[in-house]
């Protein structure tokens, strides 16, 4: 099975750690990977600002550089999201067509294609985990607290197999932690707000790790953790899921 | 009533200063929110009755031209008159044309959303008419000079001690008092002689039966049936999407209204008004403005599917820390947000950008409005109608001709490093605000592509 590794460009250059995990654990799995060179971003941040028009370039350049992939896999729910709701091509739109279709979350990846049962691993701390927006509603990764439907978490069923985590339950469970893509600059103060009180959660049920499968919410929590000089880390799950 | 006209994000950022009020506003409606899910989570058929919902204003809005002729059709032979306003000034000019018909200064008005969307207050105050609304919410925030901050809950945003300075101020309580209790019996001595009388009372619509050409006003307060049964003129105004095509529908709707809006299985008053009683004159006002517009806009009317419950705003993390006056709109919250623009473009471009587009009010929507999305979409027309600064019309398309040429890119960023700088999501705004409360990640030693290129020549050096 051939994987395209799809990395988000912040992850990519603030932390390599994730595409490294996100690499060896489909590897692990028995998965030929490999990274194309040539992807830059999936143009989302433009299209959720509303210039979706402008995307014409990235979308090209996403397609060439999958397009020969059986599967594309990502670590991120939000960058996935996007590709799988919006690119198209002018010059193949088989090709982009393809790859909407086989365009997978990390997390999703491992429990609906590759069928993981067991993961090797070891991570004895107490974490809290950061369902992204995106991942879930978007996604459907998990079961979103408005619906009246039976739940479930394709993240945290992998996680339960990890030795000595000790997952912890959160007073809301799905609440945006306010990244929102531009929205954490153009709506400071609220973004921030939310931020604190997502925080505010984990901390109240004293976790070491707050864990999630989008480094873009992470990157925002860990902002406001480190200026906050808090003792509570962030981790993006691949790391966890590749802890051995 | 005081207007708005600062941006959202402004706004929001004032509102905020004072974190103690932030977090009572976020916990009061989340505890709202929470009541919806219990209430909902109760009914094993909720999400069937949603899409049954959704379905049946589907059927109103494809053939809203002819469940309005029955319907007009039917109120007629009932004895009510009908009227059409094209939009909220031939709104206003009818209800004050009633007014002025029977010679009567003063109303009473129970919540009308659509009133608000039309500034009908301002308008029959600038025509010597009084207005009082009777809602306690809405009474309490009129008194305020205020606008309702929320569609539901209008003095959502003000605390006990808020409305026991304001009755002190203007019904004379005693000061410092903030029992409930005695602020409410404050208020309705007050109202109950309001109700007494008024000659003319003007109610809401919340359901508008084409097959019946009757009319269901939903309240808790019963303040809506108070004003009509003792006055002597029943105005009655709707925005023409409010039709349901049959009774039996009301089964759908009335289950799913009060459930959404604040977790009771039913509103405590749900009246059904279909004829004038002996002596009484019943008007119903069908209002337009902008409803057919939207209609005609693909992409955005399932808006008009809107039963006004409020459960986005309850859900929606942003309204629970901006408060419903940053969106200087009648309808706040997300519903407001992809409303708003319909109305004037200009004025509420800001507003679909505040979101973080996290999904949580289109799921809880009882009519399934696909809201998010919606604001989405409506970013992009936005832009294409030019309602965003140019500045970041530049930023925009200089960063999607580097995200879209790999050797640009690579060339752009020393080794790959352009997208450090210039992080895509914070396009036309420097890092200061990310800066003020929060640290940027420290740079690794190399990129994950640096990392791989490295492996991939070691890998192939060993071969």
């Amino acid at each position: 099975m051939k994987v395209g590794l799809f990395i988000p460009c912040y992850v990519d250059q603030f932390y390599p750690q994730i595409g490294i995990a996100s690499l060896e654990l489909l590897q692990k799995f028995g998965c030929e990977v490999s990274f194309p060179m040539d992807q830059t971003c999936c143009g989302q941040p433009m299209a959720n600002s509303g210039y979706s028009h402008l995307t014409g370039g990235c979308d090209t350049n996403f397609v060439n550089n999958f397009s020969e992939f059986d599967y594309v896999v990502c670590p991120s729910g939000s960058c996935t999201m996007h590709v799988k709701e919006h690119l198209h091509s002018k010059e193949n739109e088989a090709a982009a067509t393809h790859i909407r279709k086989h365009v997978y979350e990390l997390t999703e990846f491992l429990t609906d294609i590759l069928k993981v049962e067991s993961i090797e691993g070891n991570f004895p701390y107490k974490v809290g985990m950061h369902q992204s927006c995106h991942g879930q509603r978007g996604l459907h990764l998990s079961q979103m607290s408005e619906l009246n439907a039976a739940p479930f978490s394709k993240p945290e069923q992998l996680l339960s197999k990890i030795k000595g985590l000790d997952l912890v339950s959160l007073s809301r469970k799905d609440e945006c932690c306010g990244f929102g893509g531009t929205f954490c600059v153009t709506e400071e103060a609220v973004s921030v707000k939310m931020g604190l009180d997502r925080i505010e959660d984990h901390a109240a049920h004293q976790v070491d790790y707050i864990t999630g499968g989008d480094m873009s919410c992470l990157m925002h929590l860990e902002g406001i953790l480190r200026r906050q000089k808090s003792n509570i880390k962030v981790i993006h799950i691949a790391e966890i899921l590749n802890s051995i | 009533m005081k207007e708005n006209t600062i941006d959202h994000s402004h706004a929001a950022a004032i509102f905020n200063k004072d974190v103690e009020r932030v977090n009572w506003h976020d916990e009061t409606l989340w505890f709202v929110r929470s009541k919806r899910d219990k209430s909902a989570h109760a009914i094993p058929e909720w999400e069937a009755l949603r899409e049954t919902a959704s379905n049946i204003k589907n059927n109103v809005l494809s053939n809203i031209h002819d469940y309005l002729v029955e319907f007009e059709a039917k109120a007629k032979e009932n004895g009510i008159i009908i009227h059409w306003a094209a939009d909220g000034d031939e709104h206003n000019k009818i209800v004050h044309s009633i007014i002025a018909k029977h010679g009567v200064t003063q109303m009473v008005k129970s919540k009308s959303m659509l009133t608000e969307e039309c500034h009908l207050n301002e308008y029959l105050a600038e025509n010597g008419v009084e207005v009082i609304d009777s809602d306690l919410g809405e009474f309490i925030v009129q008194l305020r000079k205020e606008p309702p901050s929320h569609i539901v809950l209008p003095a959502i945003h003000l605390k006990k001690e808020d409305v026991s300075d304001t009755f002190h101020e203007h019904l004379g309580t005693e000061k410092g008092n903030n029992d409930p209790q005695y602020l409410t019996e404050a208020a309705r001595k007050e109202l109950r002689d309001t109700f007494l009388t008024r000659k003319v009372a003007l109610t809401g619509v919340n359901f508008a039966v084409a097959e019946t050409g009757e009319f269901v006003v939903c309240t808790n307060e019963g303040n809506a049936d108070m004003g009509a049964h003792l006055a002597d003129v029943h105005i009655a105004c709707m925005g023409f999407e409010k039709l349901i095509p049959q009774r039996k529908h009301l089964s759908v709707f009335l289950r799913l209204l009060a459930r959404s809006a604040t977790g009771q299985p039913i509103t405590t008053f749900s009246s059904h008004f279909k004829k004038p009683r002996d002596g009484q004159e019943m008007h119903i006002v069908i209002v337009d403005n902008g409803r057919s517009t939207q209609l005609g806009r693909e992409e955005f009317r399932n808006s008009l599917k809107c039963i006004r419950c409020g459960a986005c705003m309850n859900t929606c993390p942003v309204y629970r820390r901006s408060g419903g006056h940053s969106y200087h709109n009648a309808v706040a919250g997300p519903i407001g947000s992809i409303l708003a623009p319909n109305l004037d473009m200009k004025k509420n471009a800001d507003l679909p950008f505040a979101s973080t587009l996290c999904g949580s009010c289109t799921n809880v929507c009882p009519v399934k409005i696909d809201i998010h999305d919606q604001l989405y979409k409506w970013r992009q027309v936005l832009v294409k109608e030019g309602y965003t600064p140019s500045s970041k019309t530049m930023a925009m398309k200089g960063m999607s001709a580097v995200l879209a040429n790999p050797t640009v890119f690579k060339i752009a960023g020393k080794a790959g490093r352009f997208v450090m700088k210039n992080l895509p999501f914070m396009v036309n705004n420097n890092l200061n605000a990310w800066y003020k409360q929060r640290e940027m990640p420290a740079p690794p030693e190399e990129s994950f592509r640096e990392w791989y290129a490295k492996k991939a020549k070691e890998s192939k050096d060993k071969k």
